[in-house]
């Protein structure tokens, strides 16, 4: 049923058909209105699950950890400081292989403190192990958690997914979605059936030590099922095609007006939807220029990003956080997909944008295509303030 | 079911390891309907070395610091699935993991009110990582961290009330044990058990290693804290001391030459009176001293 709804309600509503036995949250701007939202449906009885108010983040992760543990659907969601303090059990959720769910209302790092959007916090935990699916609108958020939990879910996966969306800009922006009716999402996402659980009735073990006999497969087999992933995803949204009537593709990328582009912007999240205002207009005025948007990182799709932007001569990679001291992180891993290949871009531009909540406005991805020239380069800042840095270094 | 072993032999504690014993008088006593979260440590280390385990019943080890919070999801699964009722839950780690990096996740479980007991073994350092001083080392301890040397008689404090601090949630039951008073421990897990909300008993468990004292003499030290009076046993319910055992008070210098962790005390009279007016003053406090006939 279509509804103008604030995105965090929308996550809410989804979470709820989704029907999670236990949900344990901390409260973070800007995600605190989707659990206070879930709250309030186990008060009112409209959703049976556990709500397990905790003292930290660290004790959310761990509590759903349990949950999951016990055989249990769960959810949580966080963001910034609070993805940062759970960090030691968002690796270890992942090397227990158990499906937990997490939003990450994606915002900027401290310090300075700021509650603004970036995604810094998501990006930085991009080795543990979890899926990262990047919603550019609330529809997609919406549809990523049923994604996320079905995939999470599957017998040859059994890992966590984490689904980003921009703070702010999704969590508290109105816009129309398509709230998935409950027969549909029981028929799409039927009730969890663990492979193991903790249960007196078959007692096992979980977390044990694994010493150097036994640990490095268990990192092979992780990587194995991402690798094995990037083709479940496929299967998985064709399904989600068949009872709900989107198309999300190969749930890889999504291709934006690729065909004969000159120049192809690399992004991922709600700038895509501004990005793709500008390639409208652009292309109106017959420029061939394209949006090529990421929306799994996790597994990072680098097959299928050499068959979009092989014969792509120029393209700029925005990312909307920084790794300091080395070259952005969404460009790096573009870069890296060419490298060695016979074909791929002449040039692979990076910039770095939106940080701490900085408006990408619609000038701002024009100024990144006048950018985007012969000239190669590298974690270019863009919508800088000049007078600023000069308070800064006294120059 | 009821028969199988809960905790089998053939782990690899060290000889006259006081946590392996304790640990297996409390799974005993809880029974086979047990949900068991460990936080790492030792008892961890020892039990649980892939592909072996010594756990006979469901047992999840997550990370140092969250069993509390472990056991919480366990917790609200079992309640979500209607099975708590049928199922106990422990939680249980060290006294570094429980007083020192999980007293926050502790702290947590105990004010949420979860039907959860939990078991802190207490052998007063960080001994999985070498004997380092925790916030439950005793005052003049000798380990990596405070040792004894030209300016220190070791470590600086007293233990860490962590008793106390969890009785202050307001919970229906706290208790100290020790792996020298076993029918006691196990009356006590009983006990815990058949009462309906947060629970935290802390098990005195000897390390020979690291209190450096002869493997054989687990049960002998751990009873001369006891009857020293430097590790009252008592019970608290609903915030009010219940029970304690009674003690002819023995001086603590019987207690400290068993240990190498206190040999650098044994010259030294100043700091024996000084560890003497801690036995004395929990004498005093917990009303320990046995009035003895004549």
């Amino acid at each position: 049923m279509k509804e103008f709804i604030e995105g965090s309600h929308a996550i809410a509503e989804v979470i709820k058909s989704c029907r999670p036995g236990v949900i344990s949250a901390y409260p973070i701007t800007p995600q605190t209105h989707i659990v206070e939202d879930l709250a309030q449906m186990v008060a009112d009885g409209d959703l049976k699950s556990q709500f397990v108010n905790v003292e930290s983040e660290h004790s959310a992760a761990s509590v759903v950890l349990g949950g999951s543990a016990t055989g249990v659907r769960v959810y949580t969601a966080t963001s910034s400081q609070g993805l940062f303090y759970m960090q030691e059990v968002v690796f270890n959720i992942a090397g227990m292989r158990l499906p937990v769910i997490m939003t990450c209302a994606n915002r900027a790092i401290s310090a300075p403190i700021n509650i603004w959007n970036d995604q810094q916090d998501s990006i930085s935990l991009r080795d543990s192990g979890w899926f990262q699916l990047y919603a550019e609108n609330n529809q997609e958020a919406v549809d990523f958690h049923l994604i996320a939990y079905r995939l999470a879910e599957d017998k040859r996966v059994m890992l966590p997914v984490m689904v980003c969306m921009d703070g702010f800009i999704l969590t508290h922006g109105m816009e129309t979605v398509d709230i998935p009716e409950q027969e549909k999402v029981s028929k799409f996402l039927p009730d969890y059936k663990p492979l193991y659980k903790l249960d007196p009735a078959e007692p096992i073990s979980m977390g044990l030590l694994a010493d150097p006999d036994y640990y490095m497969e268990t990192r092979f087999a992780i990587q194995e099922t991402m690798r094995k992933s990037v083709g479940y995803l496929s299967e998985i949204s064709r399904e989600f095609n068949d009872v709900f009537g989107r198309d999300y593709k190969d749930l890889l990328v999504e291709e934006y007006k690729l065909e004969d582009a000159e120049k192809v912007i690399v992004a991922m999240g709600s700038v895509c939807g501004t990005i793709k205002e500008v390639v409208d207009e652009q292309r109106a005025k017959g420029k061939k220029v394209g949006l090529l948007k990421i929306i799994s990182y996790r597994p990072f799709p680098y097959a299928r990003i050499y068959e979009a932007l092989k014969d792509v001569p120029k393209v700029a990679v925005l990312d909307k956080a920084v790794s300091l001291g080395a070259y952005a992180p969404v460009a790096v891993e573009i870069k890296s997909a060419f490298y060695g290949k016979k074909k791929g871009p002449k040039v692979i531009s990076s910039f770095v944008g939106g940080l701490g909540g900085r408006d990408i406005t619609m000038e701002t991805i024009y100024e990144v295509f006048r950018r985007l020239s012969a000239k190669e380069v590298n974690f270019d800042f863009v919508d800088l303030k000049p007078e600023l840095l000069k308070e800064e270094y006294g120059e | 079911m009821e028969n199988r072993p809960l905790f089998k032999s053939g782990h690899t504690a060290c000889a006259g390891c006081g946590q392996a014993i304790a640990a297996r008088l409390v799974i005993e006593a809880a029974g086979a309907n047990t949900i068991v979260a460990n936080n790492t440590g030792c008892l961890e280390v020892f039990s649980t070395k892939y592909p072996e385990t010594a756990w006979g019943v469901p047992w999840i080890h997550s990370l140092f610091e969250n069993s509390a919070a472990v056991a919480s999801g366990i917790e609200a699964a079992l309640k979500y699935l209607g099975k708590k009722d049928a199922v106990n839950v422990i939680a249980q780690g060290g006294d570094g993991s429980s007083g020192d990096i999980g007293l926050q996740a502790l702290s947590g479980m105990l004010e949420r009110g979860h039907d959860i007991l939990y078991v802190c073994y207490d052998n007063e350092a960080y001994m999985n990582t070498g004997v380092q001083r925790s916030g439950l080392t005793p005052f003049d301890t000798n380990t990596t961290t405070s040792p004894f040397g030209g300016q220190s008689s070791g470590n600086l404090r007293p233990k860490k009330p962590v008793p106390e601090i969890c009785s202050a949630h307001g919970i229906p039951y706290v208790a100290t044990a020790s792996a020298g008073f076993p029918q006691d421990l196990t009356r006590k897990v009983k006990k815990a058990i058949s009462i309906k909300g947060p629970k935290y008993i802390q098990v005195h468990v000897p390390c020979p290693l690291g209190w450096r004292h002869e493997t054989n003499q687990m049960l002998p030290v751990a009873k001369m804290a006891v009857e020293t009076g430097l590790y009252p046993l008592f019970e608290y319910e609903n915030g009010v001391l219940a029970a304690r055992k009674q003690i002819v008070p023995k001086p603590v210098e019987e207690y400290l030459k068993l240990q190498g962790r206190f040999k650098h005390l044994l010259n030294n009279p100043e700091e024996i009176k000084k560890v003497q007016s801690i036995a004395d003053n929990n004498i005093k406090k917990y009303n320990l001293k046995l009035e003895t006939q004549g």
